[in-house]
């Protein structure tokens, strides 16, 4: 195998043009839904609906509809909190961390990658507010001056997260929707619909293309992508801190922020190949989307994949090295206790499955990949139900210990959270540009100036 | 044609090395209200038409710290003045655990600003009635061409001179773009704005009038319907289906406690004054003699009843015998009541039952004063 290093692949492949690259992407925008279009969206309705009925019977009926009990009082509520915020974080890396990286492949999915933040962090956002069990009450959660004289404690990691994911889903948001004014602008100078026309000047704010705007528009690019890289990192590690902080042993260690940080970006990537193999094929964007670029994300899954192992087998040295009874006990009750299972699915699917990744082959193939990035995404969901469950079933007193065991309203809610991510995916696709139009035209091919080229543009 | 103002001359090219090119004539030629339109940032544009770096950072880097700062001002002042509380033996103002929230502010203040100053400010935006608006030349830079517009409010613009200079870069098109002929906004229209208020006013009154007088459902029904027992109404919470709970068995309510002493003749023996002849005390027994007593006995208890013989008058209270009661007989008949004087109990407490007695005894003093009585009043 002989390939020359030195010149970079083209990131849109089959060497389309600008006015092509706009084509492709609008066209989904431009035509009528078809029928695969509505068969997803009855199937992932169907699910968002059953959840929002499990939801409305425990808003009726109480918290008590779920699972949640002594000794185990955080359940599926913070199991699917942390996984959903941990899906978000891959389309913060890919569209900031990767951006200041200077790494020209995100621009194809950046966009669809920011938008999956959005939509797993509203997922994220509804657990701890229905988990408080009064969700009515959840302006408690901000500290504003009110009668009875009292504020948030601000000590406490909880608080911290309140405003970590606020401010993470704020932040995401306003980056989203920064990249796509001037794709509004481009829907709105080639529509000849009358109402699109109306929607996407409201939405453009009148954007003009000018390249006295592009100049401030490229610094607060970068400005915006600056603060999203520390935050997205602050916001699992704010995450993790809410275990970290508390004294039960399997929690309190201090691998833990860096530790879900990989976790997030390792499930989020899985995510973001699960859902970006069938938007391409579906949406004829394989020149866009690239076989390339899911490679590379394998890769990364790979990399993260390996720090998670590393992190479970560190937990384990640490739970022995420390001397620390209790920790230990946990660590053994997680491996032969009870919940074993739950623990050999997170390392298999974790740990042992992404290392096939090892192989370009396998990396380069779909069924291979779509396999792969399904075991990871249960795995993954399966590390927050160790972590949560196991810690708390058996800590200090074994007078005081129990078992957790879901209710079908515990799967209901969470069948309803994919539901409602999947619901709002399909629906982004057929409403908005799933790949950023200018980006993508400022990498392709010819598209800069010669004396230019080979310089990162964003 | 002739008649309509100028807005500007453009120039269209569809690669991205003339642009460049064109774009540095243009800045060498010297004109400053001019732009590049295309439908992504060119590479090397920024140094072509020789423009200033932005200064966008600035705004951000105020706000970020701002941000910090006012987070940190508000947690000092909750956490350590309005609501001190001391949290697993740590510091008031412990500033290892306020980092998080102090940078995720800072995050917020520092991005909102930038975005909204940038769009708001720098800009101009939302702008969606500028002249280049649905003109061919912004369709053709929002596709895949690049353009130049030198605009008519440059002072060194001039019509012929543009059109010249335009053309000599060689570019694929040139037009002159003029202000549209008369603008006109629909929406500041009168008849519009009345229609606005019209719809304003039914809707308002449609939803008044819908929720809270046709289906005064919760919570639009003024609170009428409240999880709470009313008095005297019943209630499916108890098995006996009364609202209102029966007290203990046995329960005494407070000054209420049962008189023992009830159908005897003379109890005094067992009862005795409690109460000494301080003035309060003889002021609260005044009082209530004057209110209950009074009416039958008079105002000195001689018996002479302003009832004007409806009642039978009582006997004078200054006779023989009723002087040598005991102090617990006469508190037995206020309580228990005698021949046709009902039972004073439900009026008069116990304590004022003895101040009564007390006041009674000093009226009886009154009437009947000794020489040495006589002698300490003068005295005094």
């Amino acid at each position: 195998m002989s390939k020359d290093y030195s010149v970079e692949a083209p990131v849109v492949a089959g060497r389309l043009s600008l006015a092509e690259i706009e084509e492709l992407v609008a066209k989904p925008l431009d035509t009528k839904p078809d029928k695969k279009f509505f068969i997803a969206l009855t199937i992932s309705g169907t699910a968002l609906l059953i959840g929002a009925i499990c939801l409305a019977y425990t808003f009726y009926y109480g918290i008590g509809m779920w699972g949640n009990n002594q000794p185990v009082g955080w359940g599926f509520g913070i199991v699917n909190f942390v996984f959903w915020v941990g899906i978000g974080h891959a389309g913060t890396l890919i569209s900031a961390i990767l951006f200041l990286l200077r790494q020209k492949w995100r621009t194809g999915i950046a966009r669809f990658a920011e938008a999956m933040t959005i939509f797993a962090v509203m997922c994220a956002g509804i657990f701890p507010i229905i988990h408080t069990g009064r969700p009515w009450l959840a302006g408690y959660l901000t500290p504003y001056p009110n009668q009875h004289g009292l504020w948030v404690n601000f000590t406490s990691p909880l608080v911290w997260d309140v405003f970590a994911v606020s401010v993470y889903f704020t932040v995401s948001l306003v980056f989203w929707y920064t990249g796509l004014i001037p794709d509004f602008a481009t829907l709105r100078d080639r529509t000849t619909s009358k109402i699109k026309k109306t929607i996407y000047s409201i939405f453009s704010l009148g954007w003009r293309h000018s390249s006295r705007h592009w100049l401030h528009y490229e610094k607060a690019y970068v400005i915006l992508a600056g603060f999203a890289t520390p935050l997205v990192l602050s916001v699992h590690t704010i995450v993790s801190f809410d275990f970290a902080v508390s004294i039960m042993p399997g929690w309190h260690t201090t691998i833990f922020p860096p530790y879900f940080v990989a976790g997030a970006i390792f499930s989020g990537f899985a995510m973001v190949v699960t859902v970006l193999v069938f938007v391409r094929k579906i949406f004829d964007l394989q020149n866009i989307i690239t076989i390339d670029h899911l490679e590379k994300m394998n890769k990364v899954i790979l990399a993260t994949g390996m720090m998670v192992g590393y992190a479970y087998s560190m937990e384990f040295f640490i739970a022995w090295y420390s001397g620390v009874q209790f920790e230990q006990f946990v660590f053994l009750n997680r491996m032969f206790g009870p919940y074993a299972w739950a623990y050999w699915t997170m390392v298999s699917c974790n740990v042992i499955f992404p290392q096939f990744f090892w192989f370009k082959k396998i990396r380069r193939s779909i069924p291979a990949m779509i396999v792969i990035v399904l075991f990871v995404n249960v795995g993954m969901w399966f590390e927050r139900f160790v972590i949560v469950v196991t810690s708390l079933h058996r800590d200090f007193l074994p007078s005081s210990w129990g078992m957790f065991t879901p209710t079908l309203y515990d799967a209901g809610i969470l069948l309803g959270s994919f539901g409602l991510f999947f619901t709002l995916v399909i629906l982004f696709t057929k409403a908005l540009p799933v790949i950023s139009i200018a980006e993508v035209k400022a990498v392709a091919d010819g598209a800069q100036p010669t004396h230019h080229r080979g310089e990162h543009h964003g | 044609m002739a008649n309509r103002k100028i807005f500007g001359v453009t120039a269209l090219f569809n690669d991205p090395n003339a642009i460049i090119a064109a774009a540095r004539k243009v800045a060498d030629a010297g004109f400053t209200k001019w732009d590049v339109n295309s439908p992504y940032p060119i590479h090397g544009i920024d140094k072509a038409m020789k423009m200033k770096p932005s200064k966008l950072g600035i705004i951000t880097l105020i706000f970020g710290l701002s941000g910090a700062v006012l987070a940190l001002i508000l947690m000092w002042w909750t956490m350590s003045v309005d609501y001190p509380m001391l949290i697993g033996g740590k510091p008031y103002f412990s500033l290892p655990a306020f980092v998080p929230v102090t940078f995720e502010v800072t995050v917020i203040f520092a991005t909102l600003s930038t975005v909204v100053s940038m769009f708001a400010f720098f800009f101009g935006l939302p702008s969606n009635s500028h002249v280049l608006h649905d003109t061919a030349y912004m369709k053709k830079v929002s596709r895949d061409h690049y353009g130049i517009i030198i605009e008519s409010r440059d002072p060194k613009f001039s019509e012929q001179t543009v059109l010249e200079l335009l053309k000599n870069l060689k570019p694929i098109s040139t037009e002159v773009i003029y202000y549209p002929e008369k603008e006109s906004y629909p929406i500041f229209e009168p008849r519009f704005l009345i229609f606005l208020f019209g719809v304003a006013v039914v809707v308002s009154l449609g939803t008044y009038l819908t929720l809270n007088k046709l289906m005064y459902i919760v919570p639009f029904d003024w609170m009428d319907k409240q999880a709470k027992v009313i008095p005297q109404t019943s209630s499916e919470f108890f098995a006996d289906g009364r609202g209102m709970r029966l007290p203990v068995e046995g329960t005494v309510a407070k000054g209420f406690i049962p008189y023992p002493f009830e159908g005897q003749t003379n109890p005094s023996e067992v009862l005795s004054n409690p109460y000494f002849p301080t003035k309060e005390n003889l002021q609260l027994g005044q009082r209530k003699f004057l209110t209950y007593c009074s009416p039958c006995h008079g105002n000195y208890g001689d018996g002479d009843s302003r009832l004007a013989g409806q009642f039978p008058n009582p006997p004078t209270l200054h006779s023989e015998r009723a002087r040598n009661f005991q102090d617990g007989m006469i508190y037995h008949i206020i309580t228990v009541g005698q021949n046709v004087m009902p039972s004073y109990a439900s009026q008069v407490t116990r304590e004022e039952r003895w101040a009564i007695v007390n006041y009674i005894r000093a009226l009886q003093r009154a009437k009947n004063a000794t020489d040495a009585d006589l002698k300490l009043v003068k005295a005094e």
